[in-house]
C-alpha cells in the first residue's frame, strides 16, 4: 500500500514527507529499542515506534527505512522534525497504539518484514 | 589513531565522546552521506551504516573516547573504532546476542540489547575484535565491494 493509504488508515498526520506519500511500503517492524531495528529490520520497511528521538530517525536513514509512523500520540520535538526532513524520512503521526497500528496494517496485507527471531542465529544469517 | 596502514585510503575520521547519547548515530549519518556520495552499491552502504551505528553507540555507552574511521580501498571498504575506556573482559561473552552490561540511560535511549556486536559481525565480511580490560577496544571490519566500487581516484 501507498503511504498515501497508510496515512487514512491509521488517521495520521503527516510531519514530514508530503512529497513522498506514493511510496510503496508492503513490510513493517514494530518496536521502541532500536538496538532491535538495527538488528532485525529490513529496507523499504514502515518503521512503527513511539520512540521519537533522533535515534529513530538515524537509525530508518542507516536502513533505508520507508517512513516512521510515530505511535501512540508521541510529541515530536523540532530537531526530531528537521533530522527527519534532512535525512528525507517521511514520517507519519498516529494516536493509535502500537498494537492498533500493526492490525490495522496486517489487515491491509503489510507483514512484518522478519517473523521471528531465534537468538543466537545472527551469525549463520549473514547479511 | 586511525591505521596507518591504510592512510593513504582513509576517507573519514570522527572523534565519539562517552556518554554523548544525543548525538548517537551521527557519525552514522555522515559516513553513510559520503559514500552515497561516491555512488558506492547501497546494499554495502547500509551495512556500513549499521556497522558504525552500532559502534558509536558502545562507544557512547561504554568508552571515555573513541575515533571512528573508514577507508575506502579498490576492493573493500574498511572500517575502524578504537577506543579508550573499561574494554571488554569476555569477548565471546559480549559477543553473544542479547548480553548486555547496559545500564537504564543507555536503554532508555532505546540501546543496550546486547545485540550490537553480533550485528557488527553478522554485517561484516571479515570481523576483528582485540580488546584491553581497563584500557579500550578496537574493531575492525572489512566489507568486500567486489568490483562494486567506482572510486578509480584511489
Amino acid at each position: 500500500m501507498t503511504l498515501a493509504e497508510v496515512k487514512d488508515l491509521l488517521e495520521a498526520e503527516v510531519v514530514v514527507g508530503e512529497d513522498r506519500m506514493e511510496v510503496e511500503v508492503h513490510t513493517a517492524f514494530g518496536a521502541d529499542l532500536m538496538s532491535d531495528v538495527l538488528a532485525f529490520a529490513r529496507s523499504g520497511c514502515l518503521l512503527v515506534t513511539g520512540l521519537p528521538n533522533l535515534q529513530a530517525v538515524r537509525t530508518a536513514y542507516a536502513l533505508d527505512i520507508a517512513a516512521i509512523v510515530i505511535c501512540r500520540g508521541k510529541a515530536l520535538n523540532d530537531r526530531f522534525v528537521e533530522t527527519a526532513r534532512e535525512l528525507g524520512i517521511p514520517v507519519l503521526w498516529t494516536r493509535f497504539i502500537m498494537f492498533e497500528v500493526c492490525g490495522r496494517l496486517f489487515e491491509e496485507g503489510v507483514t512484518g518484514c522478519v517473523r521471528e527471531i531465534h537468538i543466537g542465529e545472527m551469525t549463520s544469517a549473514r547479511h | 589513531m586511525p591505521d596507518t596502514e591504510y592512510g593513504r585510503f582513509l576517507q573519514g575520521s570522527f572523534e565519539v565522546h562517552g556518554r554523548d547519547f544525543v548525538d548517537a548515530g551521527l557519525v552514522s549519518s555522515q559516513i553513510k552521506k559520503g559514500l552515497k556520495a561516491k555512488g558506492i552499491d547501497e546494499d554495502i552502504i547500509r551495512r556500513i551504516a549499521i556497522i558504525a551505528f552500532e559502534a558509536e553507540v558502545n562507544i557512547i555507552s561504554y568508552a571515555t573516547v573513541g575515533t571512528i574511521s573508514y577507508y575506502i580501498l579498490p576492493d573493500a571498504i574498511i572500517f575502524e573504532a578504537i577506543d579508550e575506556g573499561k574494554g571488554i573482559e569476555d569477548i565471546e561473552l559480549a559477543l553473544q546476542e542479547g548480553y548486555s552490561t547496559a545500564d537504564d540511560s543507555i536503554r532508555e535511549m532505546g540501546f543496550g540489547a546486547g545485540m550490537g556486536l553480533a550485528n557488527i559481525r553478522k554485517s561484516s565480511d571479515v570481523f576483528e575484535i582485540t580488546s584491553e580490560p581497563g584500557r579500550g577496544t578496537r574493531v575492525k571490519c572489512t566489507i568486500m565491494l567486489n568490483g562494486q566500487n567506482i572510486c578509480k581516484e584511489n
